[in-house]
């Protein structure tokens, strides 16, 4: 072989680039996202948001904005209030658990948020015992015996 | 006829990818072991051709040049167009294949009547150089589905080709324009008479593979939507060499990624292997020294040659020298005889 001081760096080069994926990734599998689906029934089948949701997004932001239109018929004839903070987020609420979970697995960056704004999620810190209570060693959260079911539903914060 | 067959073959292989994934759901076999296939197959060819060509001797130095050479010291030489080290052949072979310099002196040749007119033709440097850079940009683009986390240039190229926010998902511009530069180097074969005559269905049937590659790529992101997530889930895991075909992914997917196999399988045994063969082109890749380095013949390195003496050679043909009424040299038998 000719040349050889130019050939093998050329070739090594050559492989380097072809097989950045495998060493980028360092052979390490990544979990696929997994996001936060709320309970009951979206606009449109989930085979057809998982793959579509950004069209039909598009197409709401023309009626809504655009067209003055704020009704949406879904496929299966039902009536939905076309909007995106008082559409979509009244369900999913957190955007951090349910979009960003796909959208960074994927590097998709929406301009969604150019505009919107994100319902905020507040966290609220856990309730300390005033002075009184520790020291009449009342527990913080008065537990009724009855209500252990409505306890259960909304869960610790 | 060559139109034909290479059209013939695209179209059949959109017919094997529905015959095996819609009909037989052989989802493994075009998700996993073609993709894998092809890619050994393209890294493996393009090393074993980048060993053959430098196996291969360069026996005279025949650089191309059209400047003037460096000479006397107060001659100013072309740098570009007569290379006259190494750093100057780097230079030149980056322009060559960054720009492509040599086809943008590319001329047209027509008769008019009985008269011949030459002139400057930049239209197949400009087709060109729009589907090379937009296929490179693309490709690059591509990683975004190979990498995680995604590297933050691959993520601002997406930003830059997606700029003009058309639609939803965005239009990606190298998307217009390499359709615009296959377009073009495809009617160029179609139209040109000239072209035409010269076109075997080994030209076309590129042309109609990676065309059938990028329909198939915007019909996915534009129109027939798969989700994404799902496909990222798959080439993922090919990157990462941990295999998996999630459920669910369109037909138009495994079409497209069955053109791309093939493309990288064919790449290394067709014209398309320029990619690499620009680079062991002894025509750019020496510099035109002559005068002042001697280039040795491979060939002569450590075997001397075998020479024959006017003597030896009027020898082994003296027979048909003589049918043909030719002179003898005399004087080889006069010294043989002394």
């Amino acid at each position: 072989m000719y040349n050889r001081d130019k050939v093998i760096p050329g070739i090594i080069i050559f492989v380097l680039f072809v097989a950045f994926p495998i060493w980028w990734g360092h052979g390490k599998s990544v979990p696929p996202p997994n996001p936060e689906l709320p309970k009951g029934k979206c606009v449109e089948s989930k085979e057809y948001m998982r793959s579509q949701h950004m069209q039909l997004l598009n197409v709401w932001r023309n009626k809504a904005i655009r067209e003055g239109m704020r009704i949406y018929v879904s496929s299966d004839g039902s009536r939905h209030w076309i909007g995106l903070q008082n559409g979509c987020m009244k369900c999913h609420h957190d955007k951090s658990k349910f979009c960003d979970r796909c959208h960074t697995y994927a590097a998709v960056q929406p301009y969604c948020w150019n505009c919107h704004i994100p319902p905020e999620m507040k966290k609220f810190k856990t309730p300390q015992p005033s002075f009184l209570l520790r020291l009449f060693k009342i527990p913080p959260k008065l537990k009724a015996v009855q209500a252990s079911s409505e306890e259960a539903e909304h869960g610790e914060p | 006829m060559n139109v034909a067959a290479a059209l013939i073959a695209v179209i059949g292989m959109v017919l094997v990818v529905w015959l095996g994934v819609g009909v037989l759901k052989l989802y493994t076999l075009f998700g996993v072991v073609i993709p894998y296939a092809a890619f050994l197959i393209f890294v493996l060819g393009l090393i074993w051709r980048m060993v053959n060509w430098a196996k291969s001797p360069v026996p005279f130095k025949i650089t191309t040049t059209c400047g003037q050479q460096k000479s006397l010291s107060w001659i100013k030489h072309s740098r570009l167009e007569s290379p006259a080290n190494n750093f100057e052949v780097v230079l030149r072979m980056a322009l060559e294949v960054l720009a492509f310099r040599s086809l943008f002196r590319n001329l047209r040749a027509d008769l008019r009547g009985r008269r011949l007119y030459l002139g400057s033709s930049k239209w197949l440097w400009l087709g060109a150089i729009l589907f090379h850079w937009s296929f490179l940009i693309i490709l690059v683009r591509h990683m975004r589905l190979f990498s995680y986390p995604v590297p933050g240039f691959i993520q601002t190229l997406n930003a830059v080709d997606s700029f003009f926010h058309i639609g939803l998902p965005h239009l990606y511009l190298t998307d217009v324009t390499i359709l615009a530069g296959l377009t073009f180097l495809l009617l160029r074969r179609l139209v040109d008479a000239k072209v035409n005559y010269i076109s075997l269905a080994s030209d076309y049937f590129p042309l109609f593979l990676i065309l059938g590659l990028v329909i198939s790529g915007m019909l996915m992101r534009y129109f027939l939507r798969v989700d994404i997530a799902s496909v990222k889930e798959l080439t993922l895991g090919l990157a990462t060499l941990h295999p998996k075909v999630p459920k669910g992914i369109g037909l138009i997917f495994y079409v497209h990624i069955f053109f791309v196999s093939m493309l990288a399988a064919y790449f290394p045994f067709s014209k398309l292997v320029h990619m690499v063969g620009v680079f062991f082109s002894p025509t750019r890749n020496l510099p035109n020294d002559n005068r002042r380095v001697r280039h040795i013949n491979p060939w002569w390195e450590g075997v001397p040659p075998k020479f024959l003496t006017y003597c030896e050679w009027q020898e082994k043909f003296k027979d048909k020298l003589i049918d043909s009424g030719q002179p003898i040299d005399e004087d080889c038998y006069k010294e043989k005889k002394s």
